[in-house]
């Protein structure tokens, strides 16, 4: 057992890092749920993709440096470390590319993958109804078989960032005669701004338009951007949330960065006989540390040819309960500049207060834990 | 990097846990706290025998050298077990005595330690004034000012809420002066460190045997015409248990592979937790079963606690990280 890297993977460490140091914003980009910011994002993204980090771990082909999960973990060390922007392509990236890389042709990928890559399509999530949400497989839009392709009917909702994306990805109901729920779907993909589609921002919390509800009429969709065999949606859906729950979304480099931020702010303004609240930065301190460690070991695990499994659950449990506590500390060490909206911590805190309810609610996800890592019984569900 | 235990560090830890299996620990614990240390002897001499106590002695003095990582997966299953007895203590005196690099002392005590037929127990400074078990081991005490005494005997017996836990105040009068000086203290605090990351390995191991028993019981208790096993409220409770549980093994795995001050704070930190919640999570899904001495998952709901306590407790660990913090990360 050992943490130390190779010497290659700290040459790669050291070269992303240049990298990095010369090329992100010296100021913070403008909140990437507004329009403006969402621009400016894209740029950061065509830009990153330019010198080929937009996509480390994919083929080259694609545009990545196929570099494994290990340069991939430290890259994203890096890229968080630097201040660097949050990413506007990230649904497409952890969670259709997986998708893709799994099930698509490689006619698709070659037609998908490079403009997701370069930030040219960024992509949104279509799976969410208003009667679907935990029990998504209960879905009621439907695709209809037309010449040469589809045409899909129905309402999703709550899509990240689709209120300025090009393109989303969903599971649509092809057969609803099948005799199960998770039966009849099928995956496919399909253009926000083709004829029948309705797009309707949603202010989340804080007023900006981070999601939105897609409002779909006799939508089009060629055979072509059907992903694996129509009737297998809910399999082939299935086979990537893990990489939603696990470590793609939300990688350690993140939190290390965000407690390092954190441990800033209590020694520039914390009080020293408040030791409640030192406590609370040091757990902080401590979680982010664990996280990351816990994925190093998963990280290893999966070098040796271990799949994602059911411990992505425990995964994202874990972070979204970390990063609320993170950010509930900063606010509490700022007082009373904690409630200024411009204020460093206060967008990341509202969006961290979603992290138990998207990707599957922790609710859902201590079931899995209870059911398949400890072998509990299913209950009523 | 391979953050993953070798296959022979696994095979330890196996080999460890089958012999505890069948060496009827609970039992043992029952004696030790009812004063015959009998039982649990003869489970010492067994673990002797694989080598374990070894673990924390250099070469030179019959030990297999100071190998904190193979240790803290064997106090895994020491904790998992709930073997009774100074096993922390024991390592701790043997890294203050290989610290101190004095060739008598290590000669005198080093072998002995080894082999396991000589327990020993340790307070210092900074740390709990009472001794572990001081009445079945060779009671070693460091004061303030840097003075490593054998206690000749013990001072008065103290209850702990954990029977198990034998303490005593060190006898006054100190006992035989065995070494003085900076060096003592310096010793005294790599022991310390010692002491905690091997607590908090017995720690994780309280807390995995308190969920594995918890599962088992939930699967075949039935209510409601059903097993609880399958109430939300319960399976979400064990989810969090090992939630913690899963988050707390890593740092003590990197802990024990590099020992600093700020590593072995957060191991102990979130061991302790984990395990003393693992407690209160299995008391309240056994019911009232789980609030009676009789059932054997006393011997652990009872040790949770003192344990997430010993060696420093969950304040002085996150003062400790935060100390330790260089200015910037990386
Ligand atoms: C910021 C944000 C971004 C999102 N982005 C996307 C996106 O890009 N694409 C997309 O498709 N969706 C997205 N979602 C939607 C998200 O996936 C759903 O909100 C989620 O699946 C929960 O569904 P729901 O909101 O309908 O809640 P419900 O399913 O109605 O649940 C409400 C509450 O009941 C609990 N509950 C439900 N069933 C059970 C049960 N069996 N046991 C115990 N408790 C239960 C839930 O845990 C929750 O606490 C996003 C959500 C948020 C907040």
């Amino acid at each position: 057992m050992e943490l130390a890297h190779t010497a290659d993977v700290e040459a790669f460490r050291a070269e992303a890092r240049t990298w990095l140091r010369a090329h992100v914003p010296a100021r913070p980009l403008p909140s990437l749920e507004t329009a403006e910011g969402f621009a400016a994002h894209r740029e950061w993204e065509a830009l990153l993709h330019a010198d080929r980090w937009s996509v480390v771990s994919w083929p080259e082909e694609y545009g990545g440096r196929g570099v494994d999960i290990v340069k991939w973990l430290v890259f994203e060390e890096e890229y968080w470390a630097a201040g660097a922007p949050g990413r506007v392509a990230q649904n497409g990236i952890s969670l259709l590319a997986p998708t893709l890389f799994d099930h698509a042709s490689a006619q698709q990928r070659a037609r998908v993958l490079p403009s997701m890559a370069s930030g040219e399509a960024i992509w949104a999530q279509a799976w969410s109804e208003p009667e679907s949400g935990s029990d998504l497989a209960s879905l009621t839009s439907r695709a209809v078989r037309t010449a040469g392709g589809w045409l899909l009917t129905g309402q999703k909702t709550w899509s990240s960032r689709a209120a300025f994306a090009d393109r989303a990805f969903g599971i649509f109901r092809t057969d609803p005669d099948a005799p199960k729920p998770h039966q009849g779907l099928t995956y496919l993909m399909f253009d926000l701004r083709a004829p029948g589609v309705t797009v309707r921002p949603i202010g989340r919390l804080d007023g900006k338009p981070a999601f939105a509800e897609l409002f779909l009429d006799q939508v089009f969709v060629p055979d072509e951007d059907v992903i694996g065999e129509p009737g297998q949606g809910w399999r082939i859906a299935m086979s990537t949330t893990g990489n939603e729950r696990g470590l793609t979304l939300r990688s350690p480099g993140r939190f290390l960065a965000a407690a390092d931020r954190l441990v800033g702010l209590w020694r520039a303004q914390g009080d020293p006989s408040d030791t409640a609240l030192r406590d609370r930065v040091a757990d902080a301190v401590v979680g982010a540390r664990a996280y990351e460690l816990y994925t190093w070991a998963n990280a290893s695990r999966f070098a040796a040819g271990a799949a994602i499994g059911a411990e992505s659950s425990l995964n994202k449990v874990f972070w979204s309960q970390y990063d609320i506590a993170l950010h509930e500390t900063a606010l509490d060490l700022l007082g009373p500049d904690a409630e200024l909206a411009e204020g460093e911590w206060a967008e990341p805190w509202v969006f961290s207060l979603a992290g138990p309810i998207y990707a599957g609610t922790n609710e859902i996800q201590r079931d899995i834990i209870a059911e398949r890592l400890l072998g509990l019984p299913k209950g009523r569900r | 990097m391979r953050f993953l235990p070798t296959d022979e560090q696994s095979d330890f830890a196996r080999t460890l846990r089958s012999l505890l299996g069948s060496a009827e620990v609970p039992a043992a614990v029952r004696a030790w706290a009812d004063g015959d240390a009998g039982p649990a002897r003869a489970v010492w001499s067994r673990l002797a025998g694989t080598g374990l106590f070894a673990l924390a002695v250099p070469e030179d003095y019959e030990g297999a050298g100071l190998l904190p990582l193979e240790l803290s997966l064997g106090f895994v299953e020491l904790g998992r077990a709930g073997v009774p007895g100074p096993v922390v203590e024991s390592a701790a005196v043997s890294v203050l005595l290989t610290e101190l690099a004095d060739e008598a002392l290590a000669k005198r005590f080093l072998p002995g330690l080894a082999q396991g037929g000589a327990p020993a127990t340790l307070t210092l400074p900074g740390g709990s004034p009472y001794a572990l078990d001081a009445d079945a081991a060779h009671c070693f005490t460091v004061s303030a000012a840097g003075e490593l005494r054998l206690a000749a005997g013990h001072g008065a017996r103290l209850g702990s809420t954990d029977p198990a836990r034998r303490l005593s105040l060190p006898p006054a009068g100190g006992g035989e002066l065995l070494a003085a000086g900076p060096a003592v203290i310096r010793a005294a605090g790599v022991a310390g460190r010692w002491a905690r990351l091997l607590t908090a390995a017995q720690c994780l191991g309280v807390g995995e045997a308190l969920l594995a028993r918890t599962v088992e019981y939930v699967k075949q208790r039935t209510q409601f015409g059903t097993p609880i096993g399958s109430f939300q409220a319960v399976k979400h409770r064990l989810a969090d248990t090992l939630l913690d549980l899963e988050f707390a093994r890593p740092l003590v795995w990197a802990a024990a592979l590099s020992p600093g001050p700020g590593e072995v704070a957060a191991a102990k930190l979130a061991a302790g937790e984990a395990s003393y919640r693992a407690a209160m999570t299995a008391l309240q899904l056994h019911g009232a079963v789980g609030y009676t001495e009789e059932l054997d998952l006393s011997l652990w709901l009872r040790k949770a606690r003192p344990l997430r306590d010993a060696w420093g407790s969950p304040s002085a660990c996150r003062a400790e990280v935060l100390r330790s913090l260089t200015p910037a990360r990386r």
